[in-house]
Formats: structure tokens, sequence, C-alpha cells
């Protein structure tokens, strides 16, 4: 089969952001990005299926700014075949992602699209599910098994009672969790290489589509700072605190 | 016009997270419906009828529902919508699911993880695992929104239930099948909800381990918590994971256990009122930011915490 991976260029995880003082957004001057942790979930899962034999190429595509090549080098590095820069500003909304995706899903036709399923910037957790709505596709979202099976695929999806497994055929969207796989770490040979595989650019204007914005935001803030705490000196003493705190609750 | 809230439910129960939506909802300033899709979900339709401040529950019962699908709920909302203004899920796993893919297929943007209502079309919403708080302003014809329902006061019981009106919903399609589910099993009450959570970390070593937070949890009447480092670890379900990518808690009293408070976790407590924090090491992120915080070895406290407190129930 033919996968779609979609990965997303985003402020490394490790960086602790800070809001603008005037509010209108976080401070992203002089920090580090990467690819999105899901995204590289997303990406290992059609390397593996691919090393298993079950797909023969994989194309990696990233809407975003020019500096988004890296994390589609880096997909090209862990293994996937050719490249999509989709040029687009970096405020695009998720619907305008998802619509420009399932032009592409049009002009591909991949049997599988794989995605992480949020983002670690705006914590969205939309595009796979818009995308597989937009093309009338089933999903299964929150992903941490994948296997083939003749009708399709069977996912093991993280629920709010624990996990379950669905049977799906294909065409079919997937998202990544965090369990899925552990995504494999790329060699500067890898990386080398990578820069050989076809990589293609695009202006997301190209597509034609409606991309305009539907939301505002009107502030960005920082979140409410908590009280200073204080120091227990033992395990009596925080008892006797529980048992306080635990009484006022009752009594509220 | 009016709004319509879906329910949550599971297993013939009505989840603790409706009645939070529903209050959240009612601040959308319209009469809030309360739409029960599932399998002999008749039980959920009248817990959820009970509930204050609602017009009327719509139940829509079909095999085809069971789980929940996304691509069985999907068409049924779009059906719906028509009578409202507003759809609002909780962001629980179907919320997530379904709220993104309805909004996709009404070429609108979904309002997801809402933590304040400002009006009609006005919310706040946490970014960067909590870092930062957007204001989003909507003006679209129509919203679908997913809120966290830890976020909002659960809705009282009102004095009489409000009517259940069935739906008939045929014809829906069913594009995915479920073969199995496997369910952690447990008396602890419901994470996302619960007054009270006591959280272990990797440092907890063992599902044994786990044993003992989940002794320390039932004396207190509290849910279980972990991180994803103790999941991962196979120590701990994943529906017990706490974080940007697992449960959003809001309790009355967060009891951290042998956690170091990566920005990931801290992301699922920060609406929690009080934080009481267990950790050899004193420099631990969550060791500062608690509200109270015990040095020591978590093997040699959390007995102690358990038999302490216990005794004080006679
Ligand atoms: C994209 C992404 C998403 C993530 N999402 C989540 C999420 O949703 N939830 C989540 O929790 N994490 C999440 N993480 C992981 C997160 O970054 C941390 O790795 C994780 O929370 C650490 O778990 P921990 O505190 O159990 O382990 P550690 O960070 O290893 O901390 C263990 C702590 O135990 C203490 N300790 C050791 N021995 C003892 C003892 N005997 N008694 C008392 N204390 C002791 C240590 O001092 C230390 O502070 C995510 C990471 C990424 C990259």
């Amino acid at each position: 089969m033919k996968i779609l991976v979609a990965v997303k260029r985003v402020v490394d995880h490790t960086v602790r952001i800070r809001v603008r003082a005037d509010e209108t957004g976080v401070d992203t001057a002089n920090v580090r990005f990467s690819m999105n942790p899901f995204c590289k979930h997303a990406v290992e899962a059609a390397v593996a299926l691919a090393e298993a034999g079950h797909s023969s190429e994989i194309v990696v595509v990233s809407i975003g700014p020019r500096q988004a090549t890296d994390v589609i080098l880096t997909g090209l590095a862990m293994g996937a075949h050719r490249g999509l820069l989709v040029e687009a500003p970096e405020t695009l909304e998720t619907l305008a992602i998802a619509r420009l995706l399932a032009a592409i899903v049009a002009e591909e036709a991949p049997d599988l699209v794989l995605l992480g399923k949020q983002a670690v910037d705006d914590d969205s957790n939309h595009v796979g599910q818009m995308l597989a709505g937009l093309l009338d596709w089933p999903q299964a979202c929150f992903a941490s098994a994948i296997a083939r099976t003749e009708e399709g695929l069977e996912v093991t999806r993280e629920r709010d009672f624990g996990q379950d497994t669905v049977a799906l055929a294909l065409p079919a969207v997937v998202t990544a969790d965090l369990r899925l796989n552990t995504p494999r770490n790329t060699a500067l040979p890898m990386v080398m290489k990578a820069r050989q595989k076809p990589l293609e650019t695009r202006p997301a204007e190209s597509y034609g589509l409606d991309l305009a914005p539907r939301l505002t935001i009107e502030k960005v803030t920082a979140p409410p700072e908590r009280a200073a705490g204080q120091r227990v000196a033992d395990a009596d003493a925080l008892a006797a605190i529980i048992v306080r705190e635990r009484a006022e609750l009752e009594l509220n | 016009m009016a709004i319509l809230v879906v329910a949550d439910h599971d297993r013939g129960m009505l989840a603790p997270s409706t009645a939070r939506v529903v209050s959240a909802a009612a601040a959308l300033g319209a009469p809030v419906d309360v739409l029960v899709a599932g399998e002999g979900a008749e039980i959920v339709a009248r817990a959820a009828a009970s509930l204050n401040g609602i017009a009327r529950v719509r139940l829509a019962d079909a095999a085809a529902l069971r789980a929940q699908p996304a691509e069985t709920l999907t068409p049924l909302l779009l059906r719906l919508a028509g009578d409202y203004t507003h759809i609002v899920l909780s962001a629980g796993a179907v919320g997530r699911d379904v709220a993104p893919r309805l909004a996709a297929k009404l070429g609108l943007m979904p309002v997801t993880d809402i933590i304040a209502i400002l009006g009609p079309d006005r919310f706040e919403r946490p970014i960067y695992a909590g870092n930062a708080i957007q204001t989003v302003h909507a003006p679209q014809p129509f919203q679908v929104l997913t809120v966290r329902a830890s976020a909002f006061r659960p809705a009282g019981s009102a004095a009489t239930s409000a009517s259940v009106e069935p739906l008939e919903p045929e014809g829906l399609p069913a594009l995915v099948r479920q073969l199995s589910e496997a369910r952690t099993e447990g008396d602890r009450p419901d994470l996302a909800t619960a007054r009270i959570v006591v959280a272990g970390g990797i440092s907890v070593g063992s599902a044994e381990g786990f044993k003992m937070i989940e002794a320390l949890a039932r004396a207190l009447g509290a849910a279980v918590g972990a991180t994803r480092a103790a999941v991962d670890a196979g120590y701990a379900p994943n529906d017990w994971q706490v974080g940007q990518t697992g449960k959003i808690v809001a309790p009355d009293l967060y009891i951290g256990i042998g956690i170091s408070g990566a920005l990931q976790h801290l992301a699922g407590i920060q609406g929690a009122r009080r934080i009481i924090a267990i950790n050899t090491d004193p420099e631990a992120p969550l060791m500062k930011l608690a509200d109270y915080a015990l040095v020591g070895d978590l093997f040699e406290i959390v007995p102690l915490l358990t038999a302490r407190i216990e005794a004080t129930q006679g």
C-alpha cells in the first residue's frame, strides 16, 4: 500500500515557552524547532509497515514555512521515500490544513494517511479526524498498535476506559499516540541520504482552496501563577494536612 | 435556537462529565438539549433527563452506535444540527474523535478543550501544554465545541425530569467494526472528575508498587493517576495517565508521589486547587510547585500516610 504521512514543525517539546508581553502570542524567536513528537510516531509506524513488506511507497508531507523542510528531511532520514512541502503561513487553521491534505490525497491516492494525534504547540487534536471527515474515510485515532490484515487494518486505540481494537477497511486515516512505537534515531549517514531523495515544494495557493481563517485569537496570556508552597516536616505532619484538607472538602 | 450536548456514557452509565458539560453549555445562553446516542441507552437517557437545566433528552438507540464511532455519530449529528446553534461535547475520547470530523463536514473550525466560556462565540482554551491560554473569537454561523469537563461545576439534579424523545436513527453508516475492548477494572472513582487524585510516577517501580498507591487512594476515596513514564513501563494502565496527552484533572486535592513534574504532566493538573508532592528530590519541579512538599522516600511515607488516614476514619 501507499502511505502518506503528514508531519508538523513545532517548537521543540523540551522548550519552556514564554508568552509575549503584548499578549499577541508565544515568543518563538531563537527557540529550537523540531518535528512534533506525535508525527515522529506516525512516520515510524509507516516505515515499520514498509519494513514488514506492507508498503512500497511512503510520502511525507508538511504544510508550513520553508523551514518545515527540516522536518520533511527528518521523515526522509527515518525511511520515507519522497517529500512534499506545501508552503503556507504558520497561522493556517486546522480546517485549512485538512482541506489541503484532502487535495493532496486526491492527487497522491494513498491507501493510508498517518498523522500524529495532536501537535504540541496548539494541542488541537483535529487534523486526522477532519481529513477523514472530508474524505468520508474511516478513522482510527489515538492508535497504540497497528496491524495489517486482509481486510485492511486492525488498530488498537486509547480510550477513556482503557483500550479497544477496531477493524477498518482501506483507505483510512490513523492518528498516532505515543505508545504506538519508539521512533528511530536518525544517524548522520541517513540524514545525508535523505538529501538525495526527491522533495517537491508547492505553494498552498496553487491548490485553489478556501484557506481563510474562521477564528480570531484575541489574546494569548500566561496561566495564573500558583502561590508559593511550604515544606512539610514528616509523614505525620503530612497525614494531618491531608485529613484537614479532606475535612474541608466534605464541608463544601 | 438551542444547544445540543452530547452525553458521555459507558456500559449503561451516564458519565460524570455530562453534568459538567451541561452546566458549561448553559453558559452559552440558550436552552440545552442532551443527545444520548448508543445501544440500549434508555437508562442513560433517563439519568440525563434528571439533570438540572435541560429542555429535553433525545435518545438515538441503534446497534451501530454501541461503541459511539465517529463515522456513525457524525452523520447523526449532521441530521440534528439544523435544530441548534451549538453542538457541545466533552473533551474525552469520543468528543475528540467526533467534534473535528463533524466541524470539517460543516466547513467550520471546531473550538476544543474549552476551559472558560466568555460568550456564545468567545472561549478560552489552553495551548502549549497549558503554558499559555488563548482567547478565541469564533464568528461562525454554527459552533462545534468540546469542553474540559473538569473546568466546570456539575449541574445538579432537577426537581422534575425532562422528557426523553426517541429519534429514529436509521440508515447510519458503520465504517469501523469494534473487535474487542480491554478495560481497566477497578473500584476507584472517575479520574477526570474526581475531587481527590493520588498519582504515582515511574519511581513507584512496579505494578505491585501501584497497589500501595491504590491503597492510599482507597483510604481517601480518591481516583488513581499515573505519569506517562509509569504507564509506558507497564506499571499502570493507559487510562490512568494524567497530562498533555492523557486525562486532564482538576481535583480539590492532588497528591503526586515520586513524580518529577515534567511540563507535559503539569499540563494535566493545572486546575488542581491544592497540590501535595512527595519526592526524594527537593528540586523536582512538582516539589517547587506544590502547596505542601514532603522530601523523602515514597516507600516509607505512603504506607505511613495510609495507616494514619485509615486510623482517622474510625
Ligand atoms: C509529547 C509528549 C507528551 C507527553 N505527555 C505526557 C503526559 O500526558 N503525562 C505525563 O505524565 N508525561 C507525559 N510526557 C512525559 C514527560 O515528559 C515525563 O517524561 C514524565 O511525566 C516523567 O514521569 P515521572 O515523573 O514518573 O518520571 P521522572 O521524570 O523520571 O521522575 C521520577 C521522580 O521520582 C523521584 N523519585 C525517585 N525515587 C523516589 C523515591 N524512592 N521516593 C520518592 N521519589 C522518588 C525522582 O526524584 C524524580 O523526581 C510526555 C512527553 C512528551 C514528549
